[in-house]
């Protein structure tokens, strides 16, 4: 039998040393290896970067971590291309607990026993966690997005990013620094992150906080365009930290305008 | 049945006179009186000579009695409660005679008639910090209850068993400390805390506690002690520390990408003991939420032991989380 491959992510190093102890104990009837170790979420991510994609069969992932907590990394790990099952270890948590039970979704208590390690291992399917299961869990969204950038990845801290605009297949994060692309699709963002970011136009969400002023400008990009429009002048949002103006549809300019309360 | 009654109904207790928040309930009370009663022998416009004029012997002699009282205190608490109660009508209106006899040329009353007022206010005095005292004790056995159940969080018992069955294979010895440090730990959580304890005992139970999270956490958890001229007889408030420093390591060190640093600063001369205790603050951290029930617990037991004399006072400062709590020095 093809041993499992397995993450472990806890930022306890005692709690890590046990995991490991009762994988050896179980090691007989079912083997187990452990393919990586992280001390938090962002930790784990990183060494993922560093294991041929497919790699790890399951995460078992302690809930609260510094940086990045466990319910963050599995929003992050439900989006890689072939992701891991994830089994959650949490030592007291009854809201977690809670919503676990609801959600159908594998857990164990700390101090966690042999038999039941290993009944959970035996019983992990390699299905991401759905993503409605997800956002219950973390109804305010994750803090990071995933940027891919040559072979390493980024973590953009959302409360950074001014706007979201989908170009072509892509989508693209501005924050005051500079632009990331990412795998995502705009609709998930909205939906995920609706309490930060307004949709001003088909293909733009834009941070409530970044927003500076709003103008009227001549609309189009292209001078035929510009002047087959000529008496028409469009709304555009200012923002804060970054010299752009973004255009915002007809349709969703009377939205926009309650939205900001301006 | 009537035993177990009887041996749970308090004790009548006289009100400790040298206690600030006593002197400052029986001067409100008395002045109360005072206008009270001019009011009622000449509402309106000389209403405030008759109080002027009533103050100059009503304060005095309530001043003088409260002194009197606390000098007298050690004597009081010997006595009986019968004979001690006597004793203190004694003095009120054996001081109201004094002044009364002294400030003969301010008010033109006459004696029997100062001293029925100074009796009849201490009866009452008396009866409102009984009752208070009766309603306060329940609330005491509750303190405690509370005490029991709220102090240690279930998170931190079941992480550091967790940790010690981490630890258990490979460093044996290092798993036996911490289930001794645990045991203690425990026991004093289980003990009556009703009774003020050395501030040295408090101190051992905080390393003990601070030695179990370091288990856990490692290198993450610094603790700095600057306590080098506290009095460590002094007598406080049991299981004060304890509870405080693990909202300090909770929300201060765990949620920390980096390690952080805890302070602990004790200072004290003869009258107070200065307790501030600080962690860092995490950006992005939770540290309202579950903080306000362990310090408005701490408070009110504060309140318990010390009426107004303690405070304890909470600020942010420099990235710092800061708990600052003022105590009388009590000795034994």
């Amino acid at each position: 039998m093809k041993p499992l491959r397995l993450l472990i992510v806890d930022d306890e190093a005692p709690a890590r040393a046990r995991l490991r102890d009762l994988l050896d104990d179980i090691a007989a009837e079912l083997p187990t290896a452990v393919v990586a170790e992280a001390g938090d979420g962002i930790a784990a991510l990183e060494c993922i970067e560093d294991i041929e994609p497919g790699g790890i069969d399951i995460a078992l992932i302690d809930i609260r971590m510094p940086r990045m907590d466990g319910i963050e990394l599995a929003q992050h790990l439900a989006r890689l291309a072939l992701p891991p099952a994830v089994i959650f270890a949490t030592a007291y948590d009854q809201y977690a607990v809670k919503a676990f039970e609801l959600n159908a979704v594998d857990y164990l208590l700390k101090p966690v026993r042999a038999e039941r390690l290993a009944a959970a291992l035996q019983k992990a399917r390699s299905v991401p966690l759905p993503d409605a299961a997800l956002r219950q869990l973390a109804p305010q969204g994750r803090r990071h997005l995933r940027c891919p950038e040559r072979g390493r990845v980024l973590l953009v801290p959302v409360v950074e990013v001014l706007y979201f605009k989908a170009e072509q297949k892509y989508v693209t994060a501005r924050t005051a620094a500079r632009e990331y692309l990412l795998e995502e699709s705009l609709t998930q963002l909205e939906q995920e992150f609706a309490e930060r970011f307004v949709r001003i136009h088909r293909n733009c969400l834009v941070a409530r906080d970044a927003v500076a002023g709003y103008a009227r400008k001549p609309a189009g990009q292209s001078v035929a365009e510009a002047e087959s429009e000529a008496a028409e002048l469009h709304w555009v949002l200012e923002l804060k930290g970054v010299p752009e103006h973004l255009p915002v549809s007809r349709r969703q300019w009377a939205q926009v305008k309650a939205l900001l309360g301006i | 049945m009537s035993e177990s009654i009887r041996e749970n109904a308090p004790e009548p207790r006289l009100p400790d006179c040298c206690n600030l928040g006593v002197w400052l309930r029986v001067l409100l009370a008395v002045n109360l009186g005072g206008l009270v009663a001019a009011f009622a022998r000449a509402p309106a416009s000389g209403m405030l000579g008759e109080f002027v004029e009533s103050a100059a012997l009503l304060e005095p002699v309530a001043l003088a009695s409260l002194l009197a009282l606390c000098g007298a205190r050690r004597v009081l608490e010997r006595l009986d409660h019968a004979a001690a109660v006597a004793l203190v009508f004694g003095i009120v209106l054996a001081l109201t005679a004094l002044f009364h006899t002294l400030f003969l040329a301010l008010g033109e009353g006459e004696l029997w008639r100062a001293l029925l007022w100074a009796a009849l206010a201490t009866l009452l005095l008396l009866g409102y910090f009984d009752l208070r005292a009766r309603a306060q004790s329940p609330a005491l056995a509750e303190a405690r209850l509370l005490a029991l159940t709220a102090r240690i969080r279930p998170h931190f018992l079941f992480n550091s068993i967790n940790a010690v069955l981490g630890v258990l294979r490979s460093d044996p010895r290092r798993a036996e400390r911490a289930l001794e440090e645990m045991a203690d730990l425990f026991r004093a959580l289980m003990r009556d805390n009703r009774d003020l304890v050395p501030l040295s005992d408090e101190l051992a139970l905080a390393r003990q506690y601070l030695d179990l999270e370091k288990l856990r956490l490692g290198d993450r958890l610094q603790v700095r002690w600057e306590i080098d001229s506290c009095p460590v007889d002094a007598l406080v408030p049991p299981l004060m520390l304890q509870p405080l420093l693990e909202n300090a390591v909770y929300h201060g060190i765990e949620p920390a990408e980096q390690p952080g640093e805890l302070l602990v600063r004790m200072t004290g001369d003869r009258q107070r003991l200065i307790i501030e205790l600080s962690n860092p603050v995490v950006a992005g951290g939770d540290h309202h939420k579950g903080n306000h029930m362990a310090l408005a617990n701490i408070r009110e037991r504060l309140m318990l032991f010390y009426d107004l004399e303690a405070r304890l006072e909470i600020a942010e400062r420099a990235g710092r989380y800061i708990v600052h709590i003022i105590l009388p020095n009590r000795k034994p």
